[in-house]
């Protein structure tokens, strides 16, 4: 098995998190905003492992599994709110919600 | 293996790119999720086989469709639609594209010519090709035992969190229906 030098990991992993900044910055709906960060800290995953795979050890890997819980919250919390949002001002639109009164 | 690599990652851009800039949630989903896959491939060949199959488990499986089902709950319509697709205007979208192109120049800069680039771009695998699950639970339960408590608390406060939002709302609603009932 020939192995994959973890150089290209590394740039794989930056080039997927600037298009996941991209997608945080053009998008006004909440929905994809939740998207655009799930790709970001994916991304930043792809560097631990890729970081991991350079030096040989498991860190990386266990560095993964922490962002993976770390995302899994997020996306959780994240839904609650997009769903009080969208009860509350019938749009997903970021713009329309930017008081932040109940 | 490279060239499963190479496809794996091109896949993952081109899906990505694809979910950033869709007007329809799902369709944006469906692509990220095709997009998840693919980086699972990708892990694969870095040598992370525990990692790759979290990702189509954990990822693609629990937070993807979590994401569609709460698009489906929302119901959004050919509005929402529209009222996307007046919103991805160039003019919008040019600023924020320019600004990003310039912080990948500058990451590709440091990947291609920085400081510790020889290093990095030199390097070769000190340990095994594989790291192995085995090796994966020995860390993290032994030295990352703290850090595993501290996720299982995050996980927790999420999900009394994500139930504390969402339970308000129901609560909120069932006044409304007793009051439809009685008139």
């Amino acid at each position: 098995m020939t192995v994959i030098p973890p150089y290209y990991g590394l740039i794989l992993s930056g080039l997927l998190f600037v298009v996941g900044l991209l997608g945080l910055l053009i998008r006004r709906n909440i929905m994809f905003m939740l998207i655009s960060v799930e790709v970001m800290l994916n991304a930043s995953g792809l560097a631990f492992i890729a970081g991991g795979a350079l030096w040989g050890s498991a860190d990386g890997q266990s560095m993964f599994l922490f962002i993976l819980a770390l995302a899994a919250t997020e996306v959780a919390i994240g839904l609650a709110l997009i769903l009080r949002l969208h009860k509350h001002r019938e749009t997903l639109d970021s713009d329309r919600a930017s008081e932040l009164r109940g | 293996m490279l060239v499963i690599f190479f496809l794996a990652g091109a896949l993952a851009i081109a899906a990505t790119i694809l979910a950033i800039t869709r007007v329809n949630a799902v369709h944006a989903l469906l692509y990220l999720i095709a997009s998840l896959l693919a980086l699972g491939v990708a892990f694969f060949t870095l040598g992370a086989p525990f990692a790759a199959v979290l990702e189509v488990v954990v990822y693609a499986g629990a937070i993807a469709v979590l994401l569609l089902f709460v698009v489906m709950m929302l119901n959004l319509g050919r509005e929402s639609e529209q009222e996307e697709r007046a919103l991805l205007v160039p003019r919008l979208w040019s600023g924020p594209a320019i600004l990003v192109l310039a912080i990948s120049i500058l990451l590709a800069y440091l990947y291609v010519a920085g400081p510790w680039a020889p290093a990095v771009q030199t390097a070769v695998r000190s340990g095994s090709a594989i790291i192995s699950p085995k090796e994966v639970g020995k860390v993290v339960f032994s030295r990352y035992l703290l850090g595993v408590e501290a996720a299982s608390f995050l996980l927790l406060a999420g999900a009394v969190g994500a139930f504390h939002v969402g339970r308000r709302s129901i609560e909120r609603r069932e006044p409304e229906v007793s009051a439809k009932e009685a008139s």
